[in-house]
């Protein structure tokens, strides 16, 4: 996120889903479209099956859409910033960028070019370990075809380099011109229902709703107002990946937990439970006893999205309305009506009569939200940027101009991985879902199907590898890094790449994050789930 | 400006656009045409003729599904003969395998030892699991056909049960085609097809084998489009009725795609999803998790009520004592060590509303900006 906005101003999708179907190329990395996105997949392949569309996909591991793809590369892991560099050293070479968009539409072009000028086909595949000639087929389609989208997940964003690798992409499409119109653009996949909504309503530590900095006095003195309230903080709080080492010194004192379980999704979980456990008072908010919640001092229950009104922002900005199907179970409240009761415990009353109110209150001090009320979202959803009550919501960004005026090119240097292979730790270890599981299975794990299609921990490894080190498939073998180590059945599969194994990170039991390397990348703060060194150690 | 393209059905006059087939043209302005195989969406094969109408100075009737319109065809869609020919086509299908709708004219004798032979296929005491819910019925009742015309055929093929989401029950299939094309071609997951011929046609996955060991992924895209009883949901087969349950739009909890689903509430709980058809971002299509993984709605394990840790162990706490105590700590430790020694994350997964609050209340009362939520991980 951080990375396309500043690229562009706004670190959203940039198209909407349907507008996949209208690409002429897609290039698809860094997501495993099939299994995490199951039902945008479906745009992808039609395009792909029925319209005549080209599929790049970009991607270690043989996931299901490398059988619709025209071109697969299977680059090393945490080389995406050579391969994306060599993509436009060649379309440059060619004289096939777009002079016109360049030229009218962005600046730092002729650093770009500078920078550019090592990634040769022969450099970028000692890097990456893609063959040159692959490299120069797929420059030629990507180049070659117009409109182009470019669409990528985690696998893009946790790395150290993950705002350098998604930067790398917003060149990629600028440099060909492919912003701004239907069936191109640059497509973050959200993982999570409403991590668009999260973002968009201030749930980070440098900004209000809309991305309106916390630096920023006027906007300061307009929540003031709004809120009631005076002396909001100028100084932008700490992110997720902060918060647990600061807690780990003692500078955090209480944590208040709300919908989250850090106990799985963390990298390096060791180190995640000594923090917690460090602080003098933690309150979880949740549905279920989650891994994290049985370290709180208080735990408070709260309804799940069948049982409430409200709205979630899904991965195209679209607001789609949220709708109470049954009662909740117990003496379980919404969350909303949680904090308020609290925040007027201390002192400050806060009240709504209903959801529906506080969307009143959003739109009043969210530029990006003002044109959102119920009424309007009764039958669809609509397009953040709505600036007013009448405006019918924005599908495609920056179609004009840029949020921030001229798109920027950034010249970008490869860089390696935090961790890498060596004699002790000889595999690299990356981590993702299964279609089957959800995050970190507090939901999915309640449906028995679901267990039965997916019942347990594994660690994904190649032929070759297995047979390197004589494992048989369905053994139980342990897998150690620097960090912890963990017990899993192996299976032996063609999805992996011979050097690397892939461990689901969903469950509890079995938690790949007690591998993981929590080297953050330093603009985003994004720990590099996706590379990390491990051995593997018969049981 | 081109001059408007004319038709005329049943009698009225109607404007369409190039392209668009006679059953289009028909559904727009009202007029009700039935369809068994027509998928929206997908190419027309005109399988099951159902949606046959007479157009003048043609030799035979045509399937409107796949016939496009053009400039003063005229057209009718319930003529006598056309309704001859849907009487015939309902019969055949009636006449093949366990249609126990209780669309039948025989004597009691007849009727009883049909009923039960059907109802031990299905090991249960009750009707066709989509009474109620089924294209085939409610076409066998305007048309007032029964399945007796024809000499009964016998069911090849055995129910399959063995996966945990979709049974198949080929006794009910009336070889529609409509699950192949959702599979093949709204979420081209390409994990069925039309299998063996004539007689033994069947809806086959792979070469013939279980879903379970197919390249299904359980999407149920195939369960939303089937016209009949031949793909139902394990889970509530013959348990709820469509009658007993009330519909609830909403967005679904799990990924960032936010398909709009409807959510099958009986008895205060939820008992199946579908997806809402027509409406952006996913046109009816759901994943396995969207459809089938809701149970932790309804699970033994929810929270019910406030806990606070005494000596290592949670007891139940009221809201009013639990909030208290959140409430002091937080603003003891405020004053003592300032606002920022305070962090909150917030979630992905609660709503715009509720995370609006939650960064209100962090930076308005615990005067912190420590707020994030794990998009990151």
């Amino acid at each position: 996120m951080a990375g396309l906005a500043a690229a562009f101003g706004s670190g959203a999708m940039t198209n909407t889903i349907a507008d996949i179907e209208t690409a002429k190329v897609i290039l698809v990395t860094g997501s495993n479209t099939t299994e995490n996105h199951p039902v945008l997949s479906a745009f992808v392949k039609r395009a792909i099956k029925f319209r005549g569309a080209k599929l790049i996909l970009i991607d270690p591991r043989r996931i299901k859409l490398t059988e619709f793809a025209h071109k697969w590369l299977r680059p090393n892991l945490g080389t995406d910033v050579a391969w994306i560099n060599g993509l436009m050293h060649i379309i440059i070479k060619e004289g096939l960028h777009d002079k016109t968009f360049i030229e009218n539409r962005t600046e730092g072009f002729e650093e770009l070019k500078q920078k550019l000028e090592k990634y040769t086909p022969e450099y970028v595949e000692k890097i990456t370990g893609i063959p040159s000639e692959d490299l120069i087929e797929t420059a030629m389609l990507y180049a070659e075809n117009k409109p182009a989208s470019i669409i990528y997940c985690m696998g893009i964003t946790q790395h150290t380099t993950g705002t350098d690798n998604v930067k790398s992409l917003a060149n990629l499409s600028m440099l060909c011109g492919n912003l701004g119109m239907a069936g191109g653009g640059v497509n973050p996949l959200r993982g999570q229902n409403n991590v668009q909504g999260a973002c968009d309503m201030g749930g980070l530590p440098d900004v209000f709703t809309g991305y309106q900095k916390v630096a920023d006095s006027e906007i300061r003195k307009r929540m003031e107002e709004v809120w009631g309230v005076t002396d909001l903080s100028e100084k932008p709080g700490l992110k997720v990946t902060q918060m647990l080492p600061e807690a780990h010194e003692g500078k955090i004192k209480a944590m208040y937990i709300i919908g989250e379980n850090p106990m799985v999704s963390d990298a390096d979980l060791n180190h995640a439970e000594k923090s917690l456990k460090h602080l003098d008072f933690l309150v979880v908010q949740d549905i279920f006893m989650t891994e994290t919640a049985v370290l709180a001092d208080v735990v408070l229950p709260s309804s799940c999205f069948a049982e409430k009104e409200g709205t979630f922002s899904n991965t195209e900005r679209r607001i789609q309305r949220v709708r109470k199907g049954v009662e909740p179970p117990g003496q379980v409240l919404d969350d909303w009506k949680i904090v308020c009761r609290i925040s007027t415990l201390m002192g400050h009353a806060m009240d709504y009569p209903s959801s529906a109110s506080i969307m009143e209150e959003i739109s009043k001090v969210t530029p990006s939200y003002a044109g959102i009320s119920y009424d309007r979202l009764e039958n669809n959803g609509i397009h953040w940027p709505c600036p007013n009550s009448t405006h019918p919501g924005t599908p495609i960004l920056h179609t004009e101009k840029f949020t921030r005026g001229n798109g920027v090119f950034h010249s970008i240097d490869y860089i390696p991985p935090a961790e890498q292979t060596d004699e002790e730790y000889p595999l690299y270890l990356t981590t993702g879902r299964l279609l089957y599981q959800y995050h970190t299975g507090t939901m999915t794990m309640k449906t028995d199907g679901l267990n039965e299609r997916a019942p347990e921990c594994f660690v994904e490894i190649s032929q070759e590898d297995s047979g390197k080190y004589a494992l048989k498939n369905g053994e139980l073998v342990d897998i150690a890094s620097r960090r912890g180590q963990i017990r899993a059945a192996v299976n032996i599969s063609t999805k992996a790449s011979s050097g690397t194994v892939f461990i689901p990170f969903h469950y509890g039991n079995s938690p790949a994050n007690k591998l993981t390397n929590s080297a953050l990348d330093p603009v985003s703060g994004i720990p590099e789930f996706k590379v990390c060194a491990v051995k593997l150690l018969r049981v | 400006m081109t001059t408007a393209h004319k038709i005329i059905i049943n009698g009225n006059e109607l404007s369409f656009a190039q392209g668009e087939t006679i059953l289009e043209v028909s559904r727009k302005n009202g007029i009700d045409i039935p369809t068994l195989c027509h998928l929206k969406g997908t190419i027309p094969t005109g399988a099951c003729r159902i949606c046959v109408v007479e157009v003048k100075g043609a030799r035979s009737l045509v399937p409107s599904c796949a016939t496009p319109a053009s400039d003063n065809m005229v057209v009718h869609t319930e003529s006598p003969k056309v309704v001859e020919a849907r009487k015939q086509i309902l019969q055949l299908m009636l006449s093949s395998g366990n249609h126990n709708c209780a669309v039948r004219l025989s004597d009691g004798e007849d009727w009883t030892s049909f009923q039960l032979k059907v109802q031990a296929q299905d090991s249960t005491s009750e009707l066709c699991p989509v009474w109620g819910d089924c294209t085939l019925q409610n076409l066998a009742y305007k048309y007032q056909v029964t399945g007796e015309e024809f000499p009964p055929t016998e069911t090849r093929y055995p129910m399959e049960t063995v996966n945990p989401f979709i049974v198949r029950d080929f006794s009910r299939c009336i070889q529609c085609g409509r699950c192949v094309q959702a599979c093949n071609e709204v979420q081209v997951n390409n994990a069925i097809n039309l299998g063996y011929r004539g007689a033994n046609s069947k809806i086959v996955a792979g070469v013939d084998r279980p879903l379970k060991d197919s390249d299904c992924v359980f999407c149920g895209e195939c369960v939303q489009v089937c016209p009949v009883g031949a793909l139902v949901e394990k889970e509530t087969r013959c348990t709820v009725r469509p009658w007993e349950i009330k519909k609830v739009r909403t967005t679904c909890s799990y990924c960032g795609v936010g398909c709009q689903i409807y959510l099958h509430v009986k008895d205060n709980k939820v008992v199946s999803v579908s997806g809402v058809e027509d409406v952006s971002p996913n046109f009816g299509s759901l994943c396995v998790k969207g459809r089938f993984g809701f149970n932790f709605i309804n699970s033994k394990e929810r929270l019910t009520t406030p806990l606070i840790k005494e000596n290592g162990k949670f007891k139940e706490a009221s809201w009013e004592e639990a909030l208290k105590l959140v409430a002091s700590k937080f603003n003891d430790i405020k004053s003592k060590h300032g606002g920022d020694s305070l962090a909150v994350l917030a979630s992905a997964r609660i709503t715009n509303e509720e995370n609006y609050i939650i960064q209100k209340f962090t930076r308005g009362v615990l005067k912190t900006n420590n707020i994030d939520h794990c998009a990151r991980l």
